[in-house]
């Protein structure tokens, strides 16, 4: 018997991600968004969670991939230490339930800031399931900001 | 054992609040020896405290406690006078009382000390041998923790003796059936408004000691407070929502709703709130121990005590203004020998003064000491290297003293076991800083010092101004809000002068810099008309900016919150609120603001924890004042030392002693020709004449010049050119232009002018 975990699934055209269900707190329609002027261009914005102010985080800014087309965004609220961070994506997909063997690493068509943030893939039936690494794409940003702070 | 637990609790809180007040009293009482009802009110803490020490078997307070009562019952009954060693005693003995109970709380018991040495010197100053213990008087109340009783709140008084009480108490128990205030008066042993006075004190002593208070952790308040937020966020929705409805019963429901709910987050930030008082009841014996470890003389006045504050408001200034009070003993106030010979009466003093205004609570406090020496406080900033000689010599008064509150910095000649050693008003500012408050100082040399701290009341709700910059709503705290100013909506572009991006507005004369907030956020576009902008007149670090805004909205209780990791290096921001339609808005924060936008001094970044170096490369980035004096020489002077602007008719111009003078704002202020006094060319001269208003030493001073050209912003590296009152030239707009050193030329023409000359104006 293999171990199996849950995913919860979003989508950033073209891309299929998953993040492990634990660390989804919850998953928003678009919200109202407030921009953040001279913030990181990763962040999108605040919203407001029940009167709790979460930073947004502009995923597809993020993995250096082209702004989306469409309106609004949903959000995948995740916890961390710090508290609630959202990213905001283009679709929401289901939960999947993942067997640890269909795992790999990142392929090497995998390129750039994509590859950085990304864990793993599970290959499903009819395409890859990317795993992010929601640590790193957090961390990363703040390394970068601290060093544009230290060179400025 | 958890009810144990929770009694030990109640009396660790209840010892040190009547440890407190016996501070406090005993301080008052050795100023008023005679007061009977300072007296009973320390024999009563004193008492309880022996008495539920006994109870809860903490022998040590017991004993210390018990040799205190007996002095104290002696002093009571006039059998020994106040001296000042006798309070010396009980004061080590509050001292003592609150170790013990230190140890209580953090090991449950009170040993650890010997308390046999007080209790010798107790005994010894009561004139009780040792042996015999305690007087009779005392143990009819032993064994009670808390007295209430009308005969012995009349003992206490002083007004009839322990033997009166009994007899009447026998009577009562014989079939009396009067109470016993009615009996004392009629045996004649007390007069009745005695009596009337005893039932006062006791039904106070019954109101506060039964149901009328509780203790409530702060936690749990806290979190009644979060979840109220919350409520209100919900309600604003709700109310939204409502707006869409046309069912009569849900809008009325909806209506109750909004008015309880904001009744009951009022009432909750009230539940929160503390005096003043708390913090205030601890300095009178600070200020006793300290002025006599200093030997000098020194008496606190405070005024405003009842102001109250949010608890975490309270706490947070507690050290700040010790430090402070502190800092005036040590610093402020002069030895008796100096204070006499200065002509002051020998007892300095130090006043408190708190009072709330528009949101906020300002404190004040303030000695008649010999005031911060500015000449000391220059010459402390040239030896650390914080400012230049130059930077020095064209900073205001008010600059320098701010230098205090720079880290490491400390005026006091002698490093003392109080203070001087470096450490302390830049932790004030920045303590009150933290909280949302400012600080600031005023000093005249003879007269004393005063600090003026403004703090919000609270730290979660802050009523804030919100505008409008291209679409987006900001809010602005109305601690640095001054004023707001709306430009005409068909000739806005035209008052505001734009120089080369370097915005100013003439603010009635004053020329004040101006900051576009969108394009200082980046969120500029090309749609930007001048038509119908508003200023926003804010303060930061002591100088005013104006900020450009879209619209002003509304002022508004804001609810801050802090911004995540991300947005942390984000100067321009303090934290986020939610609107009432459930947006979120972010709050600015003015001095962040400022300071990107550079139109604080350059030496208020330093101060603010720059590294040196970088603020030497800016050092000079500056707002300067072009002009044109006599015929076609350029100067230019800072911008900050400009006051004012103003156009003064020459049939205003007077003459006194040899100079010319022109009446403005109630002052004869003296005019000075800076082309004469830089010996140029003397140009045909305007009228009316074009002056510049400084101020000098705390006195307006107009410096008359042809032509006010511009105002520039840029980096000035001055060459040298050894010529009196000037700083140097520079290239400033591709022309050589001198720069003015404008207190030095202020100083050379007074002085100049005692001495006849010709006509300062030019013909």
């Amino acid at each position: 018997m293999t171990a199996t975990q849950q995913l919860c699934t979003f989508f950033l055209n073209p891309y299929f991600f998953g993040i492990e269900v634990h660390k989804v707190q919850e998953v928003l329609r678009p919200q109202d968004i407030t921009r953040v002027p001279l913030s990181d261009d990763v962040v999108g914005g605040l919203i407001n969670l029940r009167g709790q102010i979460v930073t947004a985080i502009d995923l597809r800014g993020c993995l250096g991939l082209e702004a989306s087309r469409n309106e609004g965004s949903m959000n995948v609220v995740v916890r961390t230490e710090e508290g609630a961070v959202s990213f905001l994506v283009d679709e929401i997909g289901d939960v999947v339930e993942v067997e640890d063997g269909g795992f790999e690493p990142p392929p090497d068509t995998l390129e750039g800031p994509v590859r950085e943030l990304v864990r793993g893939v599970y290959k499903l039936k009819d395409r890859l399931l990317i795993v992010l690494d929601t640590t790193r794409a957090l961390r990363q940003k703040n390394d970068e900001a601290a060093l544009r702070m230290a060179t400025e | 054992m958890g009810e144990l637990d929770e009694i030990i609790k109640e009396f660790l809180v209840e010892s040190n609040e009547g440890l407190d007040q016996v501070d406090c009293d005993l301080v008052a009482l050795e100023k008023q020896p005679d007061d009977k009802e300072l007296i009973a009110r320390i024999f009563r803490a004193v008492h309880t405290l022996k008495g539920t020490s006994g109870i809860l078997g903490f022998p040590l307070v017991e004993s210390v406690t018990h040799a205190g009562e007996s002095l104290l019952s002696r002093i009571r009954d006039g059998r020994l006078p106040m001296t000042p060693a006798i309070a010396s005693a009980l004061l080590s003995l509050v001292d003592f009382s609150r170790r013990a109970i230190q140890r209580v709380e953090s090991n449950g018991s009170d040993s650890g000390e010997d308390g046999s040495l007080l209790v010798e010197q107790l005994r010894s100053l009561t004139g009780v041998p040792s042996a015999t213990g305690t007087s009779s008087d005392v143990d009819v109340y032993s064994g009670q923790p808390e007295t209430h009783r009308l005969g012995e709140i009349l003992v206490e008084d002083g007004h009839l003796s322990q033997q009166a009480v009994h007899k009447a108490l026998a009577q009562q128990k014989s079939g009396d059936s009067r109470k016993i205030g009615e009996i004392l008066v009629g045996t004649g042993t007390v007069v009745p408004k005695a009596v009337v006075q005893a039932l006062g004190t006791q039904a106070d002593v019954r109101s506060a000691s039964s149901a009328s208070t509780i203790r409530v952790d702060v936690a749990m308040l806290d979190r009644v407070m979060n979840l109220v937020g919350e409520l209100v966020l919900a309600r604003n929705r709700t109310v939204q929502f409502a707006a869409t409805s046309a069912d009569a019963g849900f809008l009325s429901t909806v209506q109750s709703l909004n008015l309880i709910t904001a009744e009951l987050q009022e009432g909750v930030m009230k539940m929160r709130m503390l005096a003043i008082g708390n913090v205030w009841n601890k300095l009178p014996r600070l200020v006793r121990d300290m002025a006599q470890a200093c030997g000098k003389q020194v008496r606190i006045e405070v005024d405003g005590s009842e102001t109250e504050l949010d608890k975490t408001i309270i706490e947070a200034i507690k050290d700040p203004l010790t430090h402070i009070v502190r800092n005036a003993i040590d610093h402020g106030i002069e030895s008796p020998e100096e204070r006499r010979s200065a002509g002051k009466h020998e007892e300095g003093v130090i006043s408190l003064t708190a009072f709330h205004e528009g949101g906020y609570v300002n404190l004040n406090i303030s000695d008649d000491g010999g005031g911060i020496d500015v000449e000391r406080v220059k010459a402390k900033a040239l030896a650390r290297g914080l400012m230049s000689s130059e930077q020095l010599a064209r900073a205001s008064e008010r600059e320098i003293l701010h230098l205090i509150f720079v880290p490491g910095f400390s005026t006091a000649e002698k490093v003392t076991n109080i203070s001087g050693r470096g450490v302390g008003m830049d932790v004030v500012k920045t303590n009150v800083e933290k909280i949302g408050g400012t600080v600031d100082i005023h000093s005249k040399p003879g007269q004393g010092t005063s600090l003026q701290i403004k703090i919000p009341l609270t730290l979660a709700i802050v009523p804030a101004l919100v505008v409008t910059s291209h679409g987006e709503r900001f809010a602005i705290p109305q601690v640095s809000l001054v004023e707001l100013v709306r430009l005409n909506a068909t000739s806005g572009s035209k008052q505001i002068e734009n120089v080369r991006g370097a915005e100013v507005y003439r603010l009635r004369g004053n020329l004040l810099p101006l900051v576009r907030l969108d394009r200082q956020l980046g969120v500029e576009d090309d749609r930007a008309t001048d038509d119908n902008l508003q200023i926003v007149v804010l303060q930061a670090d002591g100088r005013q900016f104006g900020l450009l805004v879209d619209e002003i909205n509304d002022t508004e209780e804001i609810v801050v919150k802090p911004l995540g990791k991300h947005l942390k290096n984000v100067a321009c921001f303090a934290g986020a609120t939610t609107m009432g339609d459930g947006r979120v808005a972010l709050i600015l924060d003015v001095r962040g603001l400022a300071q990107e936008a550079r139109v604080v001094s350059e030496n208020h970044r330093a101060m603010h924890g720059e590294s040196l170096s970088t603020a030497a490369s800016k050092e000079d980035r500056q707002q300067w004042l072009l002009f044109r004096a006599g015929t076609n020489a350029r100067m230019a002077m800072h911008l900050s030392s400009v006051q004012r602007l103003e156009e003064i008719r020459r049939s205003d111009v007077e003459h006194s002693d040899n100079q010319d003078v022109v009446q403005y704002r109630g002052q004869i202020m003296p005019l000075v020709n800076v082309a004469e006094n830089f010996k140029l060319e003397q140009g045909p001269g305007t009228d009316p004449l074009e002056v510049i208003v400084h101020a000098h030493r705390g006195r307006s001073v107009g410096f008359v010049v042809s032509e006010v050209l511009d105002v520039v912003e840029q980096t000035v590296v001055p060459e040298r050119s050894g010529r009196r009152a000037l700083l140097g030239s520079a290239v400033i707009q591709q022309r050589v232009t001198d720069i003015v050193d404008i207190d030095q030329l202020a100083e050379m023409a007074l002085k100049t002018a005692t001495q006849p000359s010709a006509a300062l104006i030019g013909a």
